[in-house]
């Protein structure tokens, strides 16, 4: 194995977390960083041409290539998992940039609460409403502690909306229930579309108070505090699942690299995969991974950091031998512990309007919200629902002719094809809107974690990452809940429109009451490396740095404890700000484990 | 090597403008004459012929617009099965194969090439059978991996961008009333309130000014 030059850091993932530690590291500091990104260069003169249904929708050309790589699933501990053989239920980006190239920049902060969740549920609950095996755990840090980094992500990204919290004080037209901010948001909230105005009037006459989503999409020309230009969101339609052909979405390509790029301290390489952490007597020693040749190489360095997509980080360390591994018989071990996902509903009521919605147009994170059913607000305990989340109203994302095509209400006609069933998809064809969709918590418990399958292997023959995860009666009633609110919104908008309730259709998929990895949920994959206050119950301490080997660090979302129904990107690159701060600060120049 | 083969039809039967007459009843222009020679990539001419026949019947032309033979959807199924994805390249297709429950998607080991080899079988004779007896057989393999593929792909490549070889003309994107890929609609948002948005649509190679080409495109 050839062994290269030493440098002071390497970081494995050339996404989101993976260029903030470089951007920090290299504009903070004299040492030298090398990021390994498995995927290939992306640069936004690409993106133009890629606004294609086709490639980039159906057939995922952002994605990691499954055929090299995938994750095996089972629900239970009795059951022998399957490979995913193609994409579904999450969707994982490659190249540099890596998921945040393709996000829909959706950008909300954790709730107040997220980081005490296990105080305040023993709090609230006696043990017997409490599910079993429930297994969550309050992050090391509060909300308080994190609350400068988010401001700083959100100028960074440049995030638009409407603070409804402005240090304690209630402000009219934003979410009246999050966390106190120190600031107002960047720029102001998107446009929105006239079904998105629709679904706000009526959340409203239901009782609800619906805000503008924070959006990472730009809703005005906007220079950050690096110096960084961007122009205005365009509303071309082409978000999730693309990368921004205008530089509007913000993007790891468009806010952090054009700053390490200049940067003689600074290496990139892709076409690079990490395949084993290097360590010996508590001490990492470098990375070993596959070169753009196939050729294996040493990267030797004096700080490694870990920030791949969520399932890879667990599975990185996995491979190497680092940490307890995680026991669901016992509940022993921490590697690999609290995997959760998000929890989104089957669907309510939709509604028929006679007249096109024109859902072509919209932006990443255009939408509107509410949250009186976020956290502990609005829920029946007695239906069985201890957590809830909120409602996200006229989506944004959708209106592709292929995807949008062919949506008819059951029993209208008899089969899914011919001249009855075309007649009636082209009737309906961008004329149906929802009572909105909803993303709740998704408990963590001790049956659903992450460990290496005995039986498939990558393309270089390592273990893929094994997924044990089923929902439970609790995300079950979560579901039930979210479908009546929406249909109650629907009811409404039939109401103030002259538009046709469709009742909600029953089966599918997205019904299943079982776990599924098969269609579309959310690429918010959570926990596997959590962090805590004891190594005895986690992998990383609230700085992600590795308790058993402290010049490891391990970065993104597969930190969180447990599961926040907001989106996880935000909360993510804000953990790693306050990560890099530390190491800058105190790590180098004290190389010991932070407390 | 394969023979070459090719897939020969009237320029008129593909693409063209749609018009709207006063009862609403969409009408295609079509002013091209002479022939189309399409080459095939993956299909004999016989299997393309059988495949738009039954696509035709999936999406027909009818009353309420052009069906799958205007858009050219063979065209683009070809292409497909012909590329990266007709060859499961990227899909994890490593063993032990196991059948497991509808939560985990298609686990079998059969490729969209392979699926339609064995599905084009399964309509032997289809060309020859009046319309009527071919809904009867398209119905009698309605639950068939093959046929759920067909229907997708046909659906596909009625609404593709015509890059890939479908959507000829853009004629479905017409019937939508879907203006292609713009660079922007920031003006237009809050001007285009639940009224139609008729503007002509503009393929993805058009609003780029230069040609665009699929990932099915990809050799290796």
């Amino acid at each position: 194995m050839e062994r290269l030059k030493p440098t002071d850091v390497v970081i494995v993932g050339g996404g989101w977390t993976g260029l903030t530690m470089a951007k920090e590291i290299t504009h903070r500091t004299a040492l030298s960083v090398v990021v390994l990104e498995r995927g290939p260069g992306r640069k936004m003169a690409d993106y133009g041409s890629a606004m294609d249904e086709v490639d980039y929708s159906l057939r995922f050309r952002m994605m990691q290539n499954i055929a090299e790589e995938t994750v095996t699933h089972r629900h239970t501990l009795r059951d022998t998992a399957v490979p995913i053989r193609q994409y579904g239920a999450f969707l994982p980006g490659t190249g540099v940039g890596g998921s945040g190239e393709h996000w829909t920049g959706f950008a909300e902060r954790h709730a107040e609460d997220d980081f005490k969740l296990a105080t305040e549920m023993k709090q609230r609950f006696s043990a017997a409403r409490l599910p079993d095996n429930l297994s969550i755990q309050d992050y090391p840090l509060t909300y308080h502690d994190l609350e400068p980094y988010y401001w700083k992500v959100e100028q960074m990204m440049g995030v638009g909306g409407k603070a409804g919290n402005l240090r304690g004080k209630i402000v009219e037209g934003g979410n009246p229930f999050e966390a106190p901010r120190a600031h107002e948001y960047p720029n102001p909230p998107h446009k929105m579309t006239w079904l998105m105005n629709v679904w706000t009037d009526a959340a409203k006459a239901v009782g609800y108070r619906p805000f503008p989503s924070p959006a990472a999409t730009l809703t005005q020309n906007y220079t950050n505090p690096d110096g960084i230009s961007r122009g205005a969101c365009q509303y071309c339609g082409y978000c999730m699942l693309y990368g921004c052909m205008v530089g509007a979405k913000a993007q790891p390509t468009n806010t952090l690299l054009p700053l390490l790029k200049p940067k003689k301290s600074f290496t990139l390489r892709t076409d690079s995969w990490a395949r084993r952490i290097v360590h010996r007597d508590g001490k990492a020693e470098g990375v070993e991974y596959m070169d753009a040749d196939g050729k294996q190489v040493m990267q030797p360095a004096s700080i490694v950091i870990v920030a791949s997509f969520t399932q890879n980080n667990s599975r990185l360390l996995l491979l190497s031998g680092i940490g307890d591994k995680y026991d669901a018989a016992t509940g022993k071990g921490s590697l690999g512990k609290n995997f959760t996902h998000t929890v989104g509903g089957p669907g309510g009521a939709t509604i028929f309007f006679d007249k096109p919605l024109n859902n072509f147009m919209n932006a990443g994170g255009q939408a509107m919200r509410f949250a009186d059913f976020d956290g502990f607000r609005g829920i029946d305990p007695d239906a069985g629902v201890l957590r809830g989340g909120q409602g996200v109203g006229g989506g944004a994302g959708g209106g592709h002719p292929i995807a949008a095509f062919g949506r008819v209400p059951a029993g209208e006609v008899s089969r899914n094809w011919g001249s009855d069933w075309k007649k009636a998809a082209l009737k309906y064809y961008d004329r149906i809107g929802s009572g909105g969709n909803f993303e709740m918590d998704h408990l963590a418990y001790k049956h659903n974690y992450l460990d290496l399958d005995p039986t498939y292997t990558d393309k270089w023959g390592d273990p893929l990452l094994r997924l044990t995860i089923d929902w439970t009666d609790h995300e079950n009633n979560q579901r039930q809940m979210a479908a009546k609110i929406s249909t109650k919104i629907a009811q409404q908008m039939a109401r103030a429109t002259g538009g046709r309730l469709i009742p909600a259709e029953s089966g599918g998929l997205r019904a299943s009451k079982r776990y599924q990895t098969a269609a579309y949920a959310t690429t918010h994959l959570q926990g596997g490396t959590i962090m805590g206050s004891s190594p005895d119950d986690s992998v990383v301490n609230s700085w992600q740095q590795h308790w058993r080997v402290p010049n490891l660090f391990v970065v993104g979302a597969s930190s969180f404890p447990q599961n926040s129904a907001a989106h996880p990107t935000l909360t993510a690159v804000a953990l790693t700000l306050r990560t890099a701060d530390a190491m800058i600060d105190r790590y180098v120049r004290r190389p010991e484990v932070l407390l | 090597m394969r023979r070459r083969e090719f897939l020969t039809l009237p320029a008129s039967s593909m693409g063209g403008v749609l018009i709207y007459a006063l009862s609403g009843e969409p009408i295609r222009l079509q002013a091209q004459n002479g022939t189309l020679r399409v080459p095939l990539r993956f299909f004999t001419e016989p299997d393309a012929r059988t495949i738009a026949a039954a696509a035709e019947r999936i999406f027909p032309s009818d009353a309420s617009g052009p069906g799958a033979g205007e858009a050219g959807v063979v065209v683009y199924i070809d292409r497909q099965l012909a590329g990266p994805y007709g060859r499961d390249k990227y899909r994890y297709t490593k063993g032990p194969w196991v059948e497991s429950i509808p939560e985990h998607g298609y686990q079998g080991k059969a490729n969209p090439q392979q699926i339609y080899r064995e599905g084009l079988r399964q309509l032997d004779g289809f060309t020859a059978l009046s319309p009527a007896e071919q809904d009867a057989r398209l119905t009698s393999i309605g639950k068939s991996t093959f046929f759920q593929m067909l229907r997708t792909h046909t659906i596909e490549g009625m609404f593709c961008d015509p890059l890939h070889g479908g959507n000829a003309g853009m004629i479905g994107w017409q019937m939508l009333g879907y203006p292609g890929p713009l660079m922007s609609f920031r003006d237009d948002l809050e001007k285009y309130r639940g009224v139609p948005y008729k503007k002509a649509p503009k393929s993805l190679s058009q609003v780029v000014g230069r040609p665009v080409k699929g990932w099915e495109e990809e050799t290796g």
